[in-house]
């Protein structure tokens, strides 16, 4: 295990040493998952609502379309999204292959049906506790949405950090769309990988360690954020 | 009731800066360049050393997508890319004849081994002729791993099967293995696995897994391994940003490229010969 007591020893002197390229690539990655997972949580949370909140035609096949969704594979993705942006595909004009920009779109797919389902999921609960509640106090289903978001935030905050989780640890599509271009779509996770090929294992798993460390970083700003918001509006007074 | 409050909009708040975090530079612009190039000569770390001299002397940033040939080529086919640098003659002859080439140049070389295990079980040491080695491996049923990923470095590999007269694919028992990945990933398959594969020198060298692996064989002229630089036709990709692409292709033939090339040493041993070294 000398191999992998070293690789943690490196791990550490590169979370305190702040070298300038693995900066760069932390803030690239932390970018990319971050846009990918919020626009996703703005995009997803709404729509998971909703489908708690509403009947309408179709409703099950749009649940059962976001679960399975949850095991979209990343390379396929990938290689979808890189097929469109593509220069001889239809979206190719964009001019967005092999940018971050794509990278985050890519990532946004992946996330969305994550966010939407566990949303969904979470909300059927507290609409069955609250939701005549609710609708006496006047609100349309409509105007319902943000007050049950606002009531389940925890579990809204527990689907968007389990998107964030997918984004950040994820190679495939953004290897693919990305083309982990040295200093502009590099990522923690194309890094790893890269690292991996050159046969520079030890230092390509405390590039590992160091993305498990600004996960958990990540995941513990979220919660303390949410531990503070509950302290100051317990859910009892909903 | 509660309702959105100050926290809420703060997280949405941290979430848009993210969002709204200026993403460096757009694709239209005429002073980056994209690069399809080979895992080689960017695992080799070739080009992380010679691109920042290209772009302190010209602006131009140069953007690498690191493929194997096959791939390189099909990227820049799909109008993805800028300009190319791979080594598999036979599929830039190809590319050149679809129309998709303008001009085809050599900017450098070196040369392909044989690397394995240091004990050598198959017995190659000491011969320089790479069919009768393979011949020899396939013989004894020592694994040897394939890239099998359409790469110059694969394709290579399947024209001296051909020309042992063995189609190894075929046999279907167990030792030639075809791991579909990247010559890193190649060489550390063959290291775990105690087999034989076959390396270009520049990745052999600047890797970093060796272990109990050795170069077995080298010194064929058959292992000569060129490295090319192609042009876009404009014709047939009109959104190639072919000043700059012809700038680096320029700087790259001309003597600052050609210098810088040959400077690139791993433990004082050169990784590539310039185009004008002579060849074995």
């Amino acid at each position: 295990m000398p191999d992998i007591l070293n690789s943690i020893r490196v791990a550490f002197g590169l979370l305190v040493g702040f070298d300038t390229t693995l900066l760069h690539v932390v803030v690239l990655s932390l970018t990319v998952s971050l846009s990918a997972s919020g626009a996703a949580t703005v995009c997803g949370l709404p729509l998971g609502a909703a489908l708690a909140v509403f009947r309408f035609r179709g409703r099950h096949l749009v649940i059962l379309l976001a679960n399975a969704l949850l095991g979209l594979p990343p390379v396929v993705v990938g290689l979808g999204l890189y097929l469109l942006l593509s220069r001889s595909g239809p979206f190719g004009r964009l001019g967005i292959l092999f940018t971050p920009t794509a990278m985050i779109v890519a990532q946004f797919m992946l996330v969305l049906p994550i966010v939407v389902a566990l949303s969904h999921r979470a909300m059927v609960g507290i609409w069955r506790d609250y939701g005549d509640d609710l609708l006496v106090s006047g609100a349309s289903r409509f105007r319902a949405i943000p007050h049950l978001l606002s009531i389940g935030r925890l579990e809204a905050l527990t689907a968007s950090l389990a998107g964030f989780g997918r984004s950040v640890s994820e190679v495939g599509a953004i290897l693919i769309v990305g083309g982990n271009i040295a200093g502009y779509t590099r990522t923690m996770t194309t890094a790893i990988m890269l690292e991996t090929s050159e046969g520079h294992l030890g230092f390509a798993l405390a590039l590992g360690l160091v993305l498990i460390v600004i996960s958990i970083a990540v995941n513990a700003c979220a919660f303390g954020i949410e531990a503070r918001a509950r302290r100051v509006t317990p859910r009892e007074a909903a | 009731m509660t309702s959105f409050r100050c926290h809420d909009l703060a997280i949405v708040c941290t979430l848009a800066l993210f969002v709204a975090y200026p993403v460096r530079a757009n694709s239209a612009d005429p002073q980056t360049i994209v690069l399809a190039s080979t895992t080689s000569v960017e695992n080799s770390g070739l080009l992380a050393r010679i691109l920042p001299q290209f772009t302190k002397e010209t602006g131009i940033e140069v953007r690498v997508i690191a493929q194997g040939t096959g791939q390189a080529l099909a990227t820049a086919a799909h109008g993805d890319a800028d300009l190319v640098l791979v080594h598999d003659p036979e599929a830039e002859a190809k590319f050149m004849a679809s129309g998709d080439g303008l001009t085809r140049q050599e900017i450098a070389w070196n040369d392909f081994i044989i690397v394995g295990p240091s004990a050598d079980p198959a017995h190659v040491t000491g011969t320089r002729d790479v069919v009768a080695a393979l011949t020899t491996i396939a013989a004894a049923k020592v694994p040897f791993v394939s890239r099998g990923d359409k790469s110059g470095t694969d394709a290579l590999e399947k024209r001296l099967w051909k020309a042992a007269g063995l189609n190894p694919a075929a046999v279907g028992d167990g030792w030639y293995r075809d791991i579909g990945g990247s010559m890193g990933a190649a060489l550390n398959a063959a290291a775990a696995m105690g087999a034989y594969t076959l390396s270009d020198r520049g990745t052999w060298l600047s890797f970093g897994n060796k272990a109990g692996m050795t170069s077995v064989l080298e010194g064929d002229p058959r292992l000569l391994n060129r490295y090319d630089v192609i042009l876009l036709n404009p014709q047939t990709h009109p959104q190639a940003k072919q000043v700059s692409a012809q700038r680096f292709a320029s700087w790259l033939e001309g003597p600052n490229g050609q210098a810088a090339i040959a400077d690139y040493m791993i433990a004082g041993k050169s990784l590539f010969h310039p185009e004008a070294d002579p060849k074995p």
